[in-house]
Order: structure tokens, then C-alpha cells, then sequence
């Protein structure tokens, strides 16, 4: 059976890989730093199933110190120059786009079809993960076949990934690291603090005060838990439930689907959303590491706009 | 209610800037501490929920396949691509884009798409190409503008087209959650009213990015004069 832990081995390579390659980088002054981070990084993918908590806990402290203390640099290594891309653009054609494609196609035929299929009495895949685990294995296949086909220097696939992992940084363990501090704050019970303080403090006498508070208070609750899923059984159960559904007779449905809606452009708006908001301003490499949550606050404001009116006019009618 | 003690630390961190790995260290410190819990045991459920996040990490494998396709012209052929097609605009690509997302999204198809696969290698340089191809160079602010812009599509149609499958995790966590409450509803009603929100995503954030096209061509105008 192919399961996460296998997913995990192949990710620790890589970033070993990355730790080792960037030890001889001399185009980085701050080689070390990237290598003790990659090194740990894949330590954590490789060895973290057999580790107990707190030598995880040490771990994650490490990445935390080294990646927040900036002893990051960017690895340079020799690569194509720009008008060797031309030229090579050229002469490839749209088939470039094809290896870039195979990885969505394969996670999603691998999501459809795997799912039961089985090899003995054994499952192909583990089936909880299958989707992450097929795009895993579509990954694989793809670089698989861009390197048979493109046949480019030996360590030049690895070389190139590490470019890119250097140039996003520590802002690669980001997502990782808060949704661990997601659960720190379930374990101290942080959302039942927010859901006192909410229906404590806010007007919710009316049946359209309900809704707005409500709505309002997914997409604040969202974007300071940088998760919808986090906020929406806190909110629910404080106003949701009690107050639209059974004080004022909502409908459960258009309650449940259009607040988990108002909690995403929560989303929007939110650093603590890192693998949305975050992540891609490093990789199209924007100086303002809050550029994309800029340009997408007016949305998010007038969606929320229009979800707590849609809900108004919806809820208590249906 | 001293726990928010750690939400604040979040929000103040995050306002004046300091690095966010810094800010989520001490938030989870401070969080934990509240809750009365002693230094050693958040260490040690915090190093347990990263071990357990782990799989959130796995799609940076892909880096080496972009980076190993971008060597050999990715982006560049993007860019030959876009400026081929007559008529083609920022926005109006974008626009297209969005559509894709959004609809795709709705049947399910979640994995089409995203940062790392979809927008740095492909969508970006094509919105930069189309832009360039009607306005001339962009400026820096420009360029950074309509990167932006790429990514910031690929969220809002994601996020406003996903709801409309019936088996997205949300509509699964909604339905367990109201279950576990006392009250059934149907996946399908759940979809069913996503519907009117999807729908007005696409006037709003459609609106605004071919906006933005208008927006690049007065810019421009100005910096000619």
C-alpha cells in the first residue's frame, strides 16, 4: 500500500537534498542557515513518525529560531539563461505545458479511480489520503517524464527546485506551523473565549442583528484563525444555531453554507491564511510580502456585504 | 478569556511586521501559558500537531518540475502563447481564468489550479505578457500589481466556486457538524446555496479585474503626458 509515510520519505530526500546542495552553494553567504533549515526540515519529514512529541516540539523550535532569526539566504545555482528560455521555448512548444498539466490530471484520476481499487486484500492507496497522495505520485510521474524527455544535467531538477524553495524561505513552513498553532489554540480553547465574548457583548435582539453578527463574526473570527473550519463550529453554535435557526426559525441549510462562505472572505484578508495570502507573494517574488491580501480586500469586503444580505433575505424565508 | 492573550499576540505581531515564525512561536507560548498549561507540554503538543500537519507540506515537491520546466521555457512560452490571441487583455484573461477556476471548482475538480502548479509558471506571466502586449513595459509597481492579481483570482474562484460540490471538506464538516447538534440537512441543499454567492463572486471580482485594465491604460496615459 502507498500511504503518507512513503509521501514523507520521498519529501525528506528533496529536502535533504536541498540541505546538502546548498552546504556547497558559495554564491550564498548564508549557506549554513539553509542547510541546517532544509536539513531539519527533512529530518521532520523522514523522522518525525518515530520521534516523540517533544523532540518534534525541539525540532519545530529550531526551524522557528533559524527561520525567524532570517539565517536564510538565496542559493544561485548556474541555470539557463534568458535567452537560452527563448530558444528553448521555442523550439519545444506548447509541449511544455503538457508535463505542468499531467500533475492535476493524474491527482484527479488518481482521486477517482484508485480510491477502492485494491491489489490482493490490499489497498492501492491508503484511502484516507488519497488525493494528497495522488498528487504526490503525479508529481513523480510527471518530473519522470520531463526528464526523460528533456534530458537536462543530472542534479539540474534538484538545483532548480532548491532556487525556488530558497527563494520562498521559511515561508515554506509557514502553513504548517499554523495550523499546529490552530491546535494550540483548540487545546486552550480559544474559540469558546471568542463565542462568549461575541454573544456576551453583541446586539443579536433582532432577527437581522443575528445574521449580521453572525457573518461579521465568521470573517473576523477566519481571519484571525486564518481558517473557515476553525470558526464556523464556534460561531455556529453560538449564534447560529440558538438564535437564527431555533430563536428566529432560519433555515438550517442557508445559514450553515452561506456563513461558512462569509468566514472565507475572512480568509481573504488574513496572514494567518499564509498558503493563500502568503505563500504565492513569495513565489511571484512581490516585495510586499501583503500584496495579494491587498489587492483582494475589496472583495473580500463586498462579498461580505452581499453574504449577510443574501442571508437576511434568504434565511427566514426558505 | 485570558487565552486571547495569544490571539492578540497574533494580531499585534502581524500589524507591525515582525516575522511571522517569530509571532507564531510566541503566540503559542503565550496561548498555552494562559490556559495554565506548564512550558514543556505546549512544546510538546505543539511538536506533535506540525508532525501531524505534515501532508499540508507535500505539494513543495512540485518545485523541482516547475523549476526544472521553467529552465527550459515554461514561463517564456506562457508569455509566446498569450501573444498570439487577438484582443487579449489583462482582465480579460484573468476573467477567463476565473471562470475556469470557479466552474471547475464547483464540479469537484479543486486540484486544477492553485500557486505553486498553476499561477507562478503559467497564469502570471501570461496576465504580465497580456498586459504588456497592449500597454508596453509595465512598471515594477505595475508588474507587482498584476502578479497580484493572478494569485488573488485563483483564491476568490477557489474559494466561491468550491461550495457548489456537494463532497468539498466544508460542506462535509457543516453537515457532521449540524448533525452531531441535532440537525440533518442535506449536502445537496448545502451546495444548492452556495449557488447565489458563487454567482455574484464572479460579477464582483469579475468586475474588478477588467477594471484593473482600465485602470493600467489611465496609468499609462498619464505617463506618457
Amino acid at each position: 500500500m502507498i500511504t503518507l509515510q512513503f509521501c514523507y520519505v520521498v519529501a525528506g530526500l528533496s529536502f535533504a537534498s536541498y540541505a546538502v546542495l546548498s552546504a556547497f552553494d558559495r554564491s550564498n553567504s548564508k549557506r549554513l542557515g539553509n542547510t541546517a533549515f532544509w536539513g531539519l526540515f527533512a529530518a521532520s519529514f523522514l523522522f518525525g513518525s518515530y520521534l516523540n512529541d517533544w523532540q518534534n516540539g525541539v525540532l519545530v523550535l529550531a526551524l522557528i529560531a533559524l527561520g525567524g532569526c532570517n539565517l536564510l539566504g538565496h542559493g544561485k545555482p548556474s541555470t539557463a539563461s534568458r535567452e537560452e528560455r527563448q530558444e528553448s521555448a521555442r523550439r519545444k512548444g506548447n509541449w511544455l505545458f503538457a508535463p505542468a498539466l499531467l500533475v492535476p490530471a493524474i491527482t484527479l484520476l488518481g482521486t477517482v479511480l484508485l480510491k477502492n481499487v485494491q491489489i490482493g486484500a490490499w489497498p492501492l492507496l491508503d484511502d484516507k489520503n488519497v488525493t494528497v497522495i495522488s498528487l504526490v505520485i503525479g508529481i513523480v510521474i510527471a518530473l519522470t517524464v520531463a526528464v526523460v524527455w528533456l534530458r537536462p544535467p543530472l542534479l539540474a531538477p534538484l538545483q532548480e527546485g532548491r532556487k525556488l524553495a530558497d527563494m520562498v524561505g521559511w515561508a515554506i513552513v509557514l502553513p504548517q506551523m499554523l495550523a499546529s498553532l490552530g491546535a494550540i489554540f483548540a487545546l486552550a480553547g480559544v474559540g469558546n473565549a471568542v463565542g462568549e465574548i461575541a454573544t456576551r457583548y453583541l446586539p443579536l435582539d433582532e432577527p437581522f442583528e443575528a445574521v449580521a453578527v453572525y457573518c461579521i463574526g465568521m470573517a473576523a473570527f477566519t481571519a484571525v484563525m486564518g481558517n473557515a473550519f476553525a470558526a464556523f463550529p464556534v460561531m455556529t453554535a453560538a449564534i447560529g444555531l440558538p438564535l437564527i435557526v431555533h430563536q428566529f426559525h432560519g433555515n438550517p441549510a442557508i445559514m450553515a453554507a452561506i456563513g461558512m462562505l462569509s468566514g472565507f472572505c475572512g480568509t481573504l484578508t488574513t496572514p494567518m491564511a499564509a498558503n493563500f495570502n502568503i505563500v504565492p507573494a513569495a513565489l511571484l517574488e512581490l516585495p510586499d510580502r501583503n500584496g495579494v491580501i491587498k489587492v483582494q480586500l475589496p472583495t473580500a469586503g463586498l462579498m461580505l456585504i452581499a453574504n449577510t444580505l443574501l442571508m437576511y433575505f434568504l434565511v427566514y424565508r426558505f | 478569556m485570558l487565552t486571547l492573550l495569544g490571539v492578540a499576540v497574533v494580531v499585534v505581531g502581524f500589524v507591525i511586521r515582525l516575522n511571522p515564525l517569530l509571532v507564531i512561536g510566541a503566540a503559542a507560548l503565550v496561548t498555552g501559558l494562559a490556559a495554565g498549561l506548564p512550558p514543556l507540554v505546549i512544546l510538546a503538543a505543539f511538536g506533535k500537531a506540525f508532525n501531524e500537519n505534515r501532508y499540508v507540506s507535500l505539494l513543495w515537491l512540485i518545485l523541482p518540475l516547475i523549476g526544472l520546466l521553467e529552465r527550459y521555457g515554461l514561463q517564456e512560452r506562457a508569455r509566446m502563447l498569450i501573444a498570439r490571441i487577438r484582443h487579449m487583455t489583462v482582465g480579460r484573461l484573468l476573467l477567463a481564468y476565473f471562470i475556469i477556476r470557479q466552474i471547475t471548482a464547483s464540479l469537484g475538480l479543486t486540484a486544477l489550479g492553485s500557486h505553486a502548479p498553476m499561477v507562478r509558471p503559467l497564469i502570471a506571466p501570461m496576465a504580465e505578457a497580456a498586459a504588456e502586449k497592449e500597454l508596453g513595459p509595465l512598471s515594477n509597481r505595475q508588474r507587482y500589481r498584476v502578479r497580484a492579481h493572478a494569485a488573488a483570482v485563483d483564491n476568490v474562484a477557489l474559494f466561491f466556486g468550491e461550495d457548489v460540490f456537494i463532497a468539498i471538506g466544508s460542506i462535509l464538516l457543516i453537515k457532521g457538524f449540524l448533525q452531531q447538534s441535532g440537525v440533518v440537512v442535506q449536502p445537496f441543499d448545502l451546495s444548492v446555496w452556495a449557488i447565489p454567492t458563487a454567482v455574484l463572486a464572479l460579477l464582483i471580482h469579475g468586475a474588478r479585474v477588467l477594471l484593473l485594465d482600465r485602470k493600467l491604460r489611465r496609468e499609462m496615459a498619464q505617463a506618457a503626458k
